[in-house]
């Protein structure tokens, strides 16, 4: 059952050929198994998760089903859930239960999903190895000790050790592409404003845009097609009719023009992943892609802007957490000042509160022009790279990662762990959609390619993706000790 | 050495839209803490706010009255500040870009002049929460019912040079607001407050002196003692060799005086930035035309027309214009009494207001409806009761409900007497009665004639036509 894709499943589903209780309970097992070590989850909703799955399978049989009806799916921990805990990896929201569903959810729940559990995250969604949880480090399964890549690291490690048939992630950098492609998994960031986020904890609200997290580019779009769409409660949310993401996955690549800038060519990339990615461009242009050259000649200050942008709008963001109404307080607090600063200090973590204090002093007086405003300048700029480069090609193609997974705990300083998401970030910037998907392996680990397509153009990208992945297997192997 | 003040005010004016300006929740009110605060008032983690439209016309309603300038893209910031009653830690505001700039409010001063106050800007934001201090022993209670509330905060330019300059504004603009049907106005209940800017500068110097903000001075009153206050204040200090800080100040109402809160260096900043959360408001010229429509008569659209058609100053069209109530009564009751406009303005600014102000009534509350206090004005007018008798009238149509000016003239038999015979008579006996007055008066002591007067009216209870008992007096005494 491990080596089903989320589709066959689905398929599974309806011809009864298994049902939901049965599928749910064979993924509780494996989060029993498997979840100790790999530390995937925050919540495992073993109780709530097969209520769903009794109700999906009465859904089934009386034939009121969607595609996602009785499939376990994990949620990241930043996606607010109504009576049961949102921690985003935080020891400030340790004992937050929203009274409220957040949209994504809600419709993963009208959809007849199942909620297996809550997913690990670095904390507020701040990092790129999953060390920054308050719940401890998650595990990539493909190796011993290493990380699985973040902010949205839980999920693509349960996705990847098949604890669940798809999770979602969210990306503000790279949070959801970068962890798919250490762990050898499909991850797509929409367009910003194509999903909503009411009720996604935000951690840089122009970035942020939720994703999903699965097996393969045709699961991809099948969960897609149930995140995606207008939200009235998420002014930034567009107002764009939604397509079936699955209904073009099977058109020809031939004559597609994929585009390789030649910035991220001459970048610092581990040469066995550079190796992935000209074996993949081969591949690609073996199926009838034309492969060209694009200028980018700002996307390397992209990543310099967004450790501005980010910060600065977080440094606002989280400023809610004060004590006052949920979440943690400190104990005994002498008076105000006293409260503020103790309950934030022993409630947030080392990189939380080093991107608050960059983004204060961003935004700070004096500061502000020189910051922000320039950083806004150079977003802009990088739009306009993207602009020009899609006048020429249809996506544009770079590796996910400059590199595979890591060891815990082996980068050290917070730099070298930011330039993990130098491809990744210049699509956020600009808010175009971006796909990884497993395009090799280097040293037996994983190595994610990534394409970044026009506004909206998700459904090329699924498309491209899905193509690649009826080519080449890379997608569906499993990490040792992850069968049943 | 003289000097001369230089005032500015900012005032909040709360927007009455029946949901708040990003939530759906209601802004009633007055009703139990926190019960009209919803997960977005409450900032929950991962809430949105989204833009109430109708607040948005409300603001370019006051634009468009004002003659100002409406922008077509405007932008939300936000102002990043910790205190409790401020959920997010953060006030939407509009900075760089508001939605109102450069408009003019011209002001109909009691002496009769117009005094022109410039609006630089007026903007949307959403209102804070409240601290509670005095319900749990050592501890601060947070409402934060109020938290999102829609405000328009006005900005004038320092164009007032008096105290009594920035109450009139005041007045006027909750006049305006109240005709736009945009805001309560009621600087009580705080839909309106105030924070007002005060320096002092030699007589003739171009440069403004250093100024206070002296903030949330919450009556008409309180405004104008603040400001005199902050002048004296600050002539003392020059005068004496010092100088003046920048700073803010919070004025005490129990002690007429305004102290310091904090000053220039102590001030936060705000690291003002555009939320990301919501996008540019654009105004289109279609709904600026919209709400063009939806603009009644403005108060001084409506002095103007009481000037002119009814031959009133300028000061009393003013009043009678300044709420849409006041100016309705006015009209209802000269349209029905068919009195001279004058005397409608007299009797409603004299007796009318001196009765409602003695109760703490608006004109709205008035117990003798427009159709009744024309009744009393018809009379008045055609004769039939004197100006004073027209005052015991009017007490007891006060006091009485539905009653009307002819039932009570009929039952008290308070009808003028103008048969001049009956007159006659009466004043024949009172100079058959005081012959001693009449010597002296012929001798000379043409002072007299009122104690004729006098005795005539007391002789008839008053109710003698005194323009008659004058006539028949002068003729009889010679």
């Amino acid at each position: 059952m491990e080596h089903k894709t989320l589709a066959e499943l689905s398929k599974a589903l309806q011809n009864k050929e298994i049902s939901s209780v049965e599928l749910t309970q064979f993924y509780l097992d494996r989060i029993n198994k498997f979840d100790e070590k790999l530390n995937s989850f925050i919540t495992v909703c073993d109780e709530h998760a097969l209520n769903m799955a009794k109700a999906a399978d009465a859904r089934i049989q009386s034939g009121n089903f969607t595609a996602l009806t009785g499939i376990p799916v994990a949620q990241k921990d930043i996606f607010c859930t109504q009576g049961i805990k949102t921690s985003c990896g935080s020891k400030m929201l340790d004992n937050f239960i929203a009274p409220y569903e957040s949209t994504v959810t809600h419709k993963f729940n009208e959809a007849g999903a199942v909620m297996i559990g809550k997913t690990n995250m670095d904390e507020f969604a701040m990092g790129s190895s999953n060390e920054n949880s308050y719940y401890g480090a998650v595990q990539n399964p493909w190796k011993n000790n290493t990380v699985p890549g973040g902010s949205s690291g839980g999920s693509a490690s349960a996705v990847a050790a098949r604890l669940a048939a798809a999770a979602t992630g969210t990306d503000t950098g790279g949070s959801i592409r970068q962890p798919a492609a250490l762990c050898g998994i499909t991850g797509l960031k929409p367009t910003y404003g194509r999903v909503s986020r009411y009720g996604m904890i935000a951690f840089a609200s122009s970035l942020d845009q939720g994703g999903p997290m699965t097996q393969t580019a045709e699961d991809a779009a099948m969960v897609l097609n149930v995140m995606a769409g207008h939200d009235v409660k998420d002014s930034t949310c567009i107002n764009k009719d939604v397509p079936d993401y699955t209904s073009n996955l099977n058109d020809s690549i031939k004559g597609l023009r994929i585009g390789v800038p030649e910035e991220y060519i001459a970048g610092d990339i581990e040469a066995d992943v550079a190796k992935c990615i000209e074996e993949t461009i081969k591949t690609l242009r073996s199926m009838g892609a034309e492969i060209k050259t694009v200028k980018m000649p700002h996307t390397k200050v992209g990543l310099s802007a967004y450790y501005i942008i980010a910060p600065a709008e977080a440094s606002s963001n989280l400023a809610r957490y004060d004590g006052v109404r949920y979440g943690y307080r400190c104990n005994d607090p002498k008076n105000l000042e006293d409260m503020y600063t103790r309950t934030r200090s022993e409630g947030f973590g080392d990189e939380v509160k080093r991107r608050i204090m960059t983004g204060t002093y961003a935004l700070s007086a004096g500061y502000y022009d020189a910051y922000y405003l320039k950083a806004q300048q150079i977003r802009k700029l990088i739009s306009e790279d993207y602009k020009q480069a899609f006048k020429d090609v249809d996506v544009i193609l770079t590796p996910t990662s400059p590199s595979t997974t890591f060891e815990i705990g082996a980068v050290k300083d917070p730099i070298s762990m930011y330039l993990t998401d130098v491809f990744t970030i210049p699509a956020n910037l600009a808010g175009l959609p971006g796909i990884s998907f497993p395009c090799g392996m280097a040293n037996n680990l994983p190595v994610g390619v990534q394409l970044v397509g026009n506004y909206f153009e998700e459904a090329k990208l699924l498309n491209v993706a899905h193509q690649y992945q009826q080519e080449t297997n890379w997608h569906t192997m499993l990490p040792e000790g992850y069968s049943a | 050495m003289s000097w001369e003040p230089v005032i500015g005010l900012e005032i909040h004016v709360q927007l009455k839209t029946e949901s708040k300006i990003f939530s759906g929740a209601a802004t009633k009110f007055g009703a139990e803490p926190n019960t009209q605060a919803c997960a977005v008032d409450l900032a929950l983690p991962g809430v949105l706010p989204v833009f109430n439209e109708t607040a948005n016309r409300m603001a370019i309603k006051f634009g468009l009255a004002i003659g100002a300038e409406i922008a077509e893209r405007s932008v939300f910031a936000r102002k990043n500040y910790f205190y409790p009653d401020l959920p997010k830690g953060y006030q939407i505001s509009q900075y760089e870009l508001p939605i109102v700039e450069k408009g003019l409010i011209n002001v109909a001063m009691p002496d009769g002049t117009t005094k022109p106050i410039r609006i630089t800007r007026a903007h949307l934001e959403e209102d804070a929460g409240k601290s509670v201090h005095d319900v749990f022993p050592g501890q601060t209670g947070v409402d934060l019912n109020r938290a999102g509330t829609p405000l328009l905060e006005v900005v004038t330019e320092p164009d007032f040079r008096s105290a009594e300059e920035a109450s009139v504004f005041l007045k006027t603009l909750r006049g305006l607001i109240r005709y736009l049907e945009i805001s309560d106005g009621n600087m009580q209940e705080g839909s309106m407050r105030c924070d007002v800017n005060v320096s002092v500068r030699r007589r003739g110097a171009e440069k403004y002196g250093t100024r206070a903000e002296v903030k949330n001075v919450n009556s008409f009153r309180f405004v104008e003692k603040a400001i005199e206050y902050e002048i004296e204040r600050q002539i003392l200090i020059i005068e004496d060799g010092g100088e003046i800080a920048q700073e803010t100040r919070l004025f005490d109402p129990s002690r007429n005086e305004t102290r310091s809160m904090r000053s220039k260096e102590e001030a936060t900043d705000y690291r003002y930035f555009p939320c990301p959360d919501l996008l540019p408001v654009e105004t289109t010229k279609e709904l600026i035309e919209e709400v063009k429509a939806t603009i009644p008569e403005l108060p001084w659209e409506k002095q103007a027309r009481f000037e002119a058609d009814y031959g009133l100053n300028t000061y009393n069209a003013s009043l009678l214009a300044q709420s849409k109530s006041s100016a309705k009564y006015f009209e209802d009751v000269i349209e029905i009494s068919k009195a001279p406009a004058k005397l409608v303005a007299n009797w409603m600014g004299d007796e009318l207001a001196a009765a409602l102000n003695k109760e703490n009534l608006s004109i709205a509350e008035c117990p003798i409806s427009a159709e009744r206090f024309a009744g009393l004005i018809a009379r008045i007018a055609d004769n039939t009761i004197s100006g004073k008798i027209a005052k015991t009238v009017f007490e007891a149509m006060w006091n009485e409900a539905n009653s009307t000016a002819d039932d009570i003239i009929e039952k008290q038999g308070l009808k003028q007497i103008t048969d001049p015979a009956q007159i006659k008579a009466v004043v024949e006996d009172i100079i058959t009665q005081n012959p001693k007055q009449v010597q002296q008066y012929k001798g000379g002591n043409e002072r007299l004639f009122g104690f004729f007067v006098g005795q005539t009216m007391k002789a008839t209870q008053g109710k003698a036509n005194p323009q008659q008992v004058n006539a028949v007096l002068k003729e009889l005494l010679g």
